[in-house]
């Protein structure tokens, strides 16, 4: 639309700009209050303007962690969340990818079947099948180990769907040209569909990494000693009690260190994210 | 090359049989075209041959050798697709090298293939190109490259034009005969479009609800059609057909509501028999009213520049006794009454009831 109407376009950006500083606000005070000693942000009001401290406090987060409440320091809770943030995405699109590309290509009795038995466990959150999960990972034996912490997020019902939606657009001529071509599946599997899928699976790795950073309840549960911490349960940790018995400005440092790389993925991963989510090149 | 035969070819999905018995034995370098209308089978057929579809019951070979139950890559063929089912992802050479690097072939023999194929296609400059940055015309072309390339003893062609505009339809058609007079591959080509079928096969095998209505070179479809259904499937437009009974004398039909057509040579043998009159609008020419076999009245025209195709009906049924005629435009009346008449040789007779062409 070719439009000049001034008041139309001051309008739509007051609202941007309200909505974005609305936004932005509660992470600049967070930001803010990781860069003050203590005392400064139980003035009241708090201080506005970024203080002094801020070298300190992160130096104290990254390599030593709160003197009150958990005490491992972040720089290693933030490896076990890259850990489980690298490791869910990636598994759970190996497995989905795979499974659905055998949903889509192979005629096999009671392929329907098999297709929503894994659609029907969509109605099955993490949160709800939490307790035995919990058991079924005790009696493995792996509370406080990766294996534990990222193997029952793996599998995925939406990633699936997602691949097989994607499948069942690509051309079935494409499939037989491959046969003609003397391509067997697997073959086919890692010339074509694995190339064609590179968008969708970079779109899936960014929605993916954010799910497997930002867990929350699992890691909680499955962790009880420190050194298996994820940043987000750190964060948790650091709170103790009330208001003045805790480190805020460490807390907020945390919070600001655990937001970053999120952020970073989306950032670095946008152009294909947006590609994934609209492309449809065939 | 090779000979492509198929002997009582049938195919079934569940109860129901969409391919109902075929035979056909091709030649080694034969361009077979197989026409019909959409859900005749042809397509259905030709994935047989290819590979692609099961075979119910008969058996297909290629080269003398049955392939019933072979994987279409050990087949000795290629197949072009009518949406051409280029891998997106590749460049035009990877495209049509894919199957070489999959039998294995050394990488300068698959360059020299490539190349060659590419020269005959005029591909040469767009080899680094991936199919979305070629036109339709080009995307063909990569997609026959692909299946020239495998040097295979049979090509088969899946609707290959029809995703073309018309012009360049034309076009590809007319390199599609030059390549195959190059090549002398055996060719075996599905259609929904009759003009292709005339122009570019040796034969062709016309196919409707399964079974084939007439195979033959494309001016004996034309000029002797077995059935009705051919009759009025091939020739455009469509040959006229006009139900009547033959009078006792023989000289002419009479249908319902005083349809009538006199015949320009009596049949007594066939007086009093139901047929099917047919007549090719190009084969109707004017006349005075005393020589006339058939007046229709005359409902609407298309005037074509040199031609004109006028359309009418025979009898008081507007509905009933449509007639076409292709007539040159100075001979064209306006509306009202036409005289018209055609040759005996122009005469086709069919039986209602089953189709079949009676010889006049």
């Amino acid at each position: 639309m070719v439009e000049k109407r001034p008041l139309l376009d001051f309008v739509s950006h007051a609202v941007l700009v309200v909505g974005a500083v609305l936004v932005a606000f509660p992470i600049y005070v967070c930001f803010v209050a990781s860069t003050h000693s203590l005392e400064a942000i139980m003035q009241v009001p708090m201080p506005l303007l970024p203080g002094s401290h801020f070298l300190e406090n992160y130096k104290q987060v990254l390599l030593a962690g709160s003197t009150k409440g958990s005490q491992a320091a972040v720089l290693d809770m933030l490896l076990n969340s890259t850990i489980m943030a690298l490791v869910v995405p990636l598994g759970k699109i190996t497995i989905s990818i795979l499974s659905a590309f055998a949903i889509v290509y192979f005629r096999f009795p009671m392929r329907n079947v098999f297709f929503w038995m894994i659609f029907v466990t969509l109605m099955l959150p993490v949160e709800v099948r939490i307790i035995p999960t919990f058991k079924v990972m005790a009696d493995l034996g792996l509370l406080n180990t990766y294996a534990g912490l990222t193997l029952p997020l793996i599998a995925s019902a939406t990633a699936t769907f997602l691949f097989r939606q994607f499948f069942m657009t690509i051309p079935d001529e494409l499939a037989e040209a491959a046969r003609m071509d003397g391509a067997g599946p697997m073959r086919f599997f890692v010339d074509v569909v694995w190339p064609l899928s590179k968008t969708t699976m970079a779109a899936l790795f960014v929605i993916q990494f954010i799910y497997g950073w930002n867990q929350y309840l699992w890691p909680l549960l499955i962790t009880s000693d420190e050194s298996m911490y994820t940043v987000v349960i750190g964060i948790k940790r650091m709170i103790v009690g009330g208001d003045a018995a805790n480190e805020w400005q460490l807390v907020m440092a945390t919070a600001m260190l655990a937001m970053l790389p999120p952020a970073m993925v989306v950032l670095l991963m946008q152009k294909w994210f947006v590609k994934g989510l609209v492309e449809t090149e065939k | 090359m090779a000979d492509v035969s198929l002997r009582d070819v049938r195919k079934s999905y569940g109860a129901v049989q969409v391919i109902q018995g075929i035979g056909m034995d091709i030649a080694d370098g034969e361009f077979v075209v197989m026409v019909g209308p959409s859900g005749c089978g042809k397509s259905t057929l030709l994935r047989m041959v290819a590979g692609l579809e099961t075979i119910t019951s008969g058996t297909i070979s290629i080269g003398g050798r049955v392939v019933n139950d072979l994987e279409p890559k050990d087949r000795n063929i290629a197949m072009v697709f009518q949406n051409y089912a280029l891998y997106p992802h590749m460049s035009v050479f990877d495209n049509m090298a894919y199957g070489l690097k999959i039998q294995g072939l050394a990488k300068a023999e698959i360059e020299a293939r490539v190349q060659r194929a590419a020269g005959i296609l005029e591909l040469s400059k767009l080899l680094a190109r991936r199919p979305r940055e070629l036109s339709g015309g080009q995307r063909q072309r990569v997609a026959m490259g692909r299946a020239i390339v495998r040097e295979p003893s049979v090509f088969l062609f899946d609707e290959p034009l029809s995703n073309l505009d018309a012009k360049l339809r034309v076009q590809m058609r007319s390199e599609l005969q030059a390549l195959h007079r190059r090549l002398g591959t055996t060719t075996l080509y599905v259609t929904h479009d009759q003009v292709e079928a005339m122009t570019l096969a040796n034969r062709m095998m016309v196919m409707n609800g399964g079974h084939a209505e007439q195979i033959g070179a494309p001016l004996e479809v034309y000029s002797r059609p077995a059935t009705a259904f051919v009759a009025a499937f091939i020739g455009s437009p469509p040959m006229n057909l006009v139900a009547g009974r033959m009078t006792a004398d023989g000289g002419a039909i009479e249908g319902e509501g005083g349809v009538a057509i006199r015949l320009p040579v009596a049949r007594p043998a066939l007086a009093g028999r139901e047929v099917l009159l047919g007549v090719r609008p190009e084969h109707l020419e004017g006349c005075a009213e005393s020589e006339a076999m058939l007046q229709p009245d005359v409902d609407f025209m298309e005037l074509l520049g040199s031609d004109s195709l006028v359309y009418g009906h025979l009898g008081t049924n507007k509905q009933g006794a449509r007639v076409a005629a292709r007539l040159h435009t100075s001979v064209v009346a306006k509306a009202g009454h036409l005289p018209l008449r055609f040759a005996d040789e122009h005469l086709h007779l069919f039986d209602p009831a089953s189709g079949k062409r009676i010889e006049p």
